[in-house]
C-alpha cells in the first residue's frame, strides 16, 4: 500500500513515459547473454586452480567448473554445479553485487586486462537454459524427522531444500501470502523480471517434502514454544522486517514513507502506470535500497530525484556499480547532509526537507551549523532495516540471546535455545545479501542434519 | 562503363615483387614468381574466375586444381567438415572432394588464357591420371601447350582417387612415384614438382623416389586421412552424405606441425640435400610461411586459410613477411631459406648437459594457479604455492626440482610471465652418443 502518497498523481498522469517506455524501464537491467555470447565469455575463464573467485562467492559455487561446462555446451551440468551449492543460483545470478564478490576476485582483473569474466551473467545463462526431466536433486531416504522453518525468504527456502534433500520433512511458516521474501517483495524490479522469484520457488519445491503454510506469523498467530515442542528442530529465517525511522516530527505525514514499503508495491503491481509518482523526491540513505528506490522512481517518471547521505561518497555502502546506475538514471547525489526537519504545507503534507550540513570532525560526524532545503513531493527513507521485535515476543522467543537486535547464533547457526537455529539477515554477522542468506540456510541445514542424525544414533 | 577508377598514390600493383623495400620474388626450381605465396591446388584454383581474383589480390602463383582423364570426376553433395576450437575457430579442415569436376577441355582453355593475361605470375598445373605411361603421354602435351610454367603431380589425395588406382595409392608406393615422375620428365619439358602424401611412415622415401625419377622439386603435404567429428544424435561422421559418411583429407592450422617436420626431414636428408621444396600445410600467416621457409621451403602453398578468409589474406602475409625480413636484414627469400636446418638435429645429438629452469615474473603473474596444478599433478612438483601476508597467492619455482620441461610456461595464460632461463652449469657440451650413461655409447 502506498497510501501516504495517495495525494500524488500516478505514473500515467505524470506522463513522463508512455506505457511501452515504462515497461521497458523495468525490463532486465543487464540483459542475459545470448548463447554465442555465453560461449565466448566462457572461453575467457582460465579454469584457475584454487580459484580466487570461488573464495569470494559466499555460497562456494565451483565457478571454474560450471564455466567449463558451459564452454562444452553442457548447460544442465553447469546448472547442477551451481545449484548444488546454491539452490537459488538463478536469483543470485541476477541480484549479487558481483563487482564486490566473485568478479572482483577474478584473476582477469589484472592490469593487463582489467576485465573480469562475467561470472554472474554466465551463472544466469546456465540456470536460465537448464532443462531437466524432473527435479535435478533426489531426496535421501526419509529420516523420519520433521523440521519447522519460519520465513520463506532465501535463507528459509535454501535451508528447507537442503533438509528435504537430506531426507527430512519440512514445514515452512510464512507470514505473507507468497514465498520468496525480499526476492518477491524487495529486490529492484528490473533485476527480477518475469515473475522469476515465483518460478524459482516452484522449481525448488519440486524436490518434494516441503510444505508451506502462509499467513502464519511468529509473534502473532504462532508461538516459538509450539514449534519447539512439535518439531525436531526449528530454523528461524525472519529477515529484517522493520524500516528504521528518522525520529523527526511529521514522520506520519502524507508524502513520507519507507522505501521498502513502496518497492513492495512496485514489485507486485501489474500496472506500473497506476503507481503514485513524486515528480520531485528525496531518498535518504546510502545503501542499495536507497539506490534502488531512487533509480526506480526516476524510471517511473520522477524528474528530480535527490539522494541525500550524511557522509561522503566513499562511505556509502552501495557499490560503485550501483551508484553509477543511479547517476545514469539522472539521480542527483548530495552528501554530507542529514535530515533536520520535515517541511509540511498547511494540509500537513510533505513539501520538502531541511538538511543540516555535516562534516567529519576527528572521526565524528557533526553538523556544521549550516542548513539548506530541498523541495519535494515525497521523501523516502532507506536508512536501514531493523529487526521486527514483535516476531520474537512470545515467552520462549523472548529468551533467545541477541547480538544487538539480531538473533545470536554460533558458527553452527545454533541459537541459545536447543534445537533452534537461525540464519539470513536476522542474524549477525555479515553482509545482508541474498547469496549469504542462501549460504546460511544451506549450512544450517547441514548442522541440523548432523544433530538429528547424532540424536537418532544415540537413541 | 563510366565508373571512374583511379589508383591512390602509393598503392602497389598486385604483382609488385618489392614490398616495403624488400624483394619477395622467388625462382623455384626454375619457376619465377613475384612472391613465394602460392595457392595450393584446390577449390580456390578451380577455374579462371578464382585464379584471376587471386592474382588481382596479389598471390604470386597458383597450382591449378588437379586435372584428370575424361570423363571428369563427380562430386558428392556435402563435402567439408571442421575440427573446431571452443570459440568456433577452425583448427582443422576436412574434405571429401575429388579432383576437378570440370572438363579437361575447358580447364586447358582457361589455363592458356590466364597464363597469357598474367605472364608474371607462376601458374602450375596439377595432374592426376592413371598409373600407365599412355595416360601421361596423352595429357602432358596438352598441358605443355597451355604455356603454364610447370606441373605438379598429385600423388597424394587420400580419398576417392585411391579407389581408382590414383592419388595416395601411387604416392604410397616409392616405385610408382619414381616411374610416374620419369614418364613426366620424358613427355614434358618444363619443371615437374611431385606432391607428396603424408599418409606414409617415412616421408623421405617418397622424396628420394621422386628425385630418382628426375623430379625438379617436391611439394608437401597433401591432406591427412581424417574423421573430424561425429554427429552423436545420428551416429554418423561429418560431412554427412545422406545417412553415411567417409574419411576425408585433413588440412588447416592443425596440420602445420606435421607438415613442418616432414619438410625438415627432407631438407635434412643427405639423399635430397638440394631438392627444392614447396611447403604446404596449415599456412595461415606470414609467420607460418617464414617458419616453413626457414626449414627449407622455397615457396609456400596455401589452401584452407584462403578458403576460410578469402584471397585478401595474402596482403598481410606479404606485408608482415617483408617487414620482418627488413628488420632482420634478409634481402631475399633465399637469404633465410634453410636457416633453421643446421640447428635441427636428431635427439641423440642434443647436449645432455644443457639445463634450463622456469622463472616466474611476479609482477606479471595473475595468480591463476595453472602452473602450480600442472606441475604438481603431472610433472615434477617444482612449483610452490605460498600465501602472502595480505592473503595474495604467490607461486615460486623450486629451482632444485625443476627439470626445465616448459609445461608451466605453456599452460600460463600470460605472455612472458614464465620464462625458461638457461643455467650456467660449468659442464661441457655432451651429446648422448658420448654420454657414459649411454650403453650404446660411441667411444670418443
Ligand atoms: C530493497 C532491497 C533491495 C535489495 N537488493 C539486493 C540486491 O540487489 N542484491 C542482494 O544480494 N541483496 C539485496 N537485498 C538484500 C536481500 O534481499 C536480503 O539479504 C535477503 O533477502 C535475506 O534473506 P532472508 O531469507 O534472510 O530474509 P527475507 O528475504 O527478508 O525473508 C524473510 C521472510 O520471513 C518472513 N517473515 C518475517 N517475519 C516473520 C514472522 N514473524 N513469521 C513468519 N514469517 C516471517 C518474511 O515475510 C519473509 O518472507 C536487498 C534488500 C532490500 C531491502
Ligand atoms: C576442398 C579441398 C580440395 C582439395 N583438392 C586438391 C586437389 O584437387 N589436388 C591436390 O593436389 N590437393 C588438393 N587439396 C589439398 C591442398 O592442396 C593442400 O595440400 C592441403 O589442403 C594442405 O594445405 P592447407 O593446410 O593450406 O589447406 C585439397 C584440399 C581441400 C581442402
Ligand atoms: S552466487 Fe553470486 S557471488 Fe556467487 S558466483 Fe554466483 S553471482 Fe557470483
Ligand atoms: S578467477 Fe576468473 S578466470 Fe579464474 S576461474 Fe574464476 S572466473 Fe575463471
Ligand atoms: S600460470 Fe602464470 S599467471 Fe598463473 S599462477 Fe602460474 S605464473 Fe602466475
Amino acid at each position: 500500500m502506498t497510501s501516504p502518497l495517495n495525494h500524488l498523481p500516478s505514473a500515467k498522469e505524470v506522463g513522463t513515459y508512455d506505457p511501452d517506455t515504462l515497461a521497458s524501464n523495468f525490463s532486465d537491467l543487464h540483459p542475459p547473454l545470448t548463447h554465442r555470447q555465453a560461449m565466448i565469455e566462457s572461453q575467457r575463464c582460465l579454469y584457475c586452480f584454487d580459484a580466487p573467485c570461488v573464495e569470494a562467492c559466499p555460497s562456494d559455487i565451483d565457478i571454474p567448473s560450471f564455466i567449463r561446462q558451459i564452454s562444452e555446451n553442457n548447460i544442465n551440468g553447469a546448472a547442477e554445479t551451481i545449484l548444488e551449492a546454491n539452490i537459488l543460483g538463478g536469483s543470485c545470478a541476477r541480484v549479487c553485487p558481483t563487482e564486490i564478490l566473485c568478479e572482483r576476485s577474478c584473476v582477469r582483473n589484472h592490469d593487463a586486462e582489467c576485465q573480469p569474466v562475467l561470472i554472474g551473467l554466465l551463472q544466469r545463462h546456465a540456470t536460465d537454459h537448464m532443462q531437466f526431466d524432473g527435479h535435478p536433486f533426489k531426496r535421501a531416504t526419509s529420516t523420519g524427522s520433521h523440521v519447522a522453518v519460519v520465513g520463506a525468504g532465501p535463507a528459509g527456502l535454501s535451508c528447507a531444500h537442503r533438509l528435504a534433500m537430506l531426507g527430512h520433512q519440512v514445514t515452512i511458516f510464512e507470514a505473507e501470502q507468497k514465498p520468496g521474501g525480499l526476492n518477491e517483495y524487495g529486490i529492484a524490479r528490473y533485476k527480477m523480471t518475469d515473475d522469476f522469484a515465483r518460478k524459482e520457488v516452484e522449481f525448488l519445491l519440486e524436490i518434494g517434502g516441503i510444505e508451506i503454510q502462509y499467513g502464519q506469523r511468529l509473534g502473532a498467530n504462532l508461538e516459538l514454544a509450539t514449534l519447539h515442542n512439535q518439531y525436531d528442530s526449528v530454523f528461524l529465517s525472519l529477515g529484517l522486517g522493520a524500516s528504521r525511522a528518522l525520529g523527526l516530527t511529521g514522520e506520519q505525514a502524507p508524502g513520507l514513507m519507507p522505501a521498502v514499503d513502496y518497492i513492495k508495491v512496485l514489485r507486485q503491481t501489474d500496472d506500473l502506470g497506476s503507481l503514485a509518482v513524486a515528480k520531485r523526491c528525496i531518498v535518504i540513505g546510502a545503501g542499495n535500497t536507497a539506490i534502488d528506490m531512487a533509480t526506480q522512481m526516476a524510471r517511473l517518471g520522477a524528474t528530480e530525484v535527490t539522494l541525500v547521505y550524511r557522509r561522503g561518497v566513499e562511505a556509502m555502502s552501495a557499490t560503485d556499480h550501483e551508484q553509477e546506475i543511479a547517476k545514469a538514471n539522472g539521480v542527483r547525489m548530495v552528501t554530507w547532509a542529514q535530515p533536520d526537519e520535515i517541511l509540511l504545507d498547511d494540509q500537513v503534507r510533505v513539501t520538502g526537507m531541511r538538511f543540516a550540513k555535516t562534516h567529519d570532525q576527528a572521526g565524528r560526524l557533526t553538523p556544521t551549523g549550516e542548513t539548506f532545503e530541498i523541495a519535494a513531493d515525497a521523501v523516502f527513507t532507506a536508512i536501514g532495516q531493523g529487526f521486527e521485535g514483535a516476531s520474537l515476543s512470545d515467552t520462549t522467543a523472548a529468551e533467545l540471546a541477541r547480538d544487538g537486535e539480531r538473533i545470536h547464533v554460533n558458527e553452527m547457526f545454533q541459537t541459545s535455545l536447543p534445537n533452534v537455529y537461525a540464519g539470513g539477515d536476522c542474524v549477525k554477522p555479515g553482509q545482508d545479501l541474498t547469496v549469504q542468506a542462501v549460504q546460511h540456510g544451506k549450512l544450517a541445514a547441514h548442522a541440523i542434519h548432523q544433530a538429528l542424525v547424532a540424536k537418532q544414533e544415540a537413541a | 562503363m563510366n565508373t571512374l577508377t583511379f589508383t591512390p598514390p602509393g598503392k602497389k600493383d598486385s604483382g609488385d615483387s618489392v614490398v616495403n623495400g624488400v624483394d619477395l620474388s622467388v625462382n623455384f626450381a626454375g619457376i619465377k614468381a613475384p612472391n613465394p605465396f602460392w595457392l595450393a591446388s584446390a577449390p580456390p584454383t578451380d577455374k579462371a574466375y578464382n585464379v584471376v581474383r587471386a592474382y588481382e589480390a596479389g598471390w604470386g602463383g597458383v597450382v591449378w586444381k588437379t586435372l584428370g582423364e575424361e570423363p571428369p570426376a563427380v562430386n558428392v553433395s556435402s563435402r567439408y567438415s571442421a575440427h573446431y576450437g571452443k570459440n568456433r575457430e577452425v583448427i582443422g579442415f576436412n574434405n571429401i572432394e575429388l579432383i576437378t569436376d570440370r572438363s579437361l577441355e575447358i580447364n586447358l582453355k582457361e589455363i592458356t588464357q590466364v597464363k597469357k593475361d598474367w605472364p608474371d605470375r607462376a601458374l602450375i598445373v596439377s595432374i592426376m591420371v592413371p598409373c600407365n605411361e599412355e595416360a601421361w603421354a596423352y595429357i602432358l602435351p596438352l598441358v605443355e601447350a597451355t604455356g603454364a610454367d610447370g606441373i605438379e603431380l598429385n600423388l597424394g589425395c587420400p580419398h576417392g582417387m585411391p579407389e581408382r588406382g590414383m592419388g595416395a595409392a601411387v604416392g604410397q608406393n616409392p616405385d610408382l612415384i619414381e616411374k610416374v615422375t620419369y614418364w613426366c620428365k620424358k613427355h614434358y619439358s618444363k619443371p615437374v614438382i611431385v606432391k607428396l602424401t603424408p599418409n606414409i611412415t617415412d616421408i623421405r622415401v617418397g622424396a628420394q623416389a621422386a628425385l630418382r625419377g628426375g623430379a625438379d622439386a617436391v611439394s608437401l603435404i597433401n591432406t591427412i586421412n581424417s574423421i573430424t567429428s561425429i554427429d552423436l544424435d545420428n551416429m554418423v561422421a561429418k560431412p554427412t552424405v545422406g545417412h553415411q559418411s567417409t574419411h576425408g583429407g585433413y588440412c588447416g592450422s592443425a596440420v602445420k606441425p606435421i607438415a613442418m617436420n616432414m619438410v625438415a626431414e627432407i631438407a635434412r636428408d643427405p639423399a635430397t640435400p638440394t631438392l627444392p621444396i614447396s611447403g604446404i600445410g596449415g599456412i595461415s600467416t606470414w609467420r607460418d610461411a617464414a617458419e616453413f621457409i626457414a626449414l627449407g621451403a622455397g615457396s609456400v602453398q596455401v589452401c584452407t586459410a584462403a578458403m576460410l578468409n578469402g584471397f585478401r589474406i595474402v596482403e598481410e602475409m606479404k606485408d608482415g613477411l617483408s617487414r620482418w625480413m627488413a628488420e632482420k636484414g634478409y634481402d631475399s627469400i633465399e637469404a633465410f631459406s634453410r636457416k633453421a636446418i643446421p640447428q635441427t638435429t636428431d635427439w641423440k645429438h642434443l647436449d645432455i648437459n644443457f639445463k634450463t629452469i622456469a622463472k616466474i615474473d611476479q609482477d606479471l603473474c595473475i595468480e591463476c594457479g595453472r602452473c602450480y596444478i600442472a606441475c604438481e599433478d603431472t610433472s615434477h612438483q617444482s612449483i610452490a604455492k605460498l600465501t602472502e601476508q595480505d592473503g595474495a597467492r604467490r607461486y615460486e619455482v623450486i629451482e632444485e626440482e625443476c627439470v626445465g620441461c616448459n609445461l608451466c610456461q605453456i599452460t600460463c595464460p600470460v605472455d612472458n610471465c614464465i620464462t625458461m632461463v638457461p643455467q650456467e652449469t660449468g659442464q661441457p657440451f655432451l651429446a648422448w652418443d658420448n654420454d657414459p650413461r649411454n650403453p650404446f655409447r660411441v667411444a670418443s
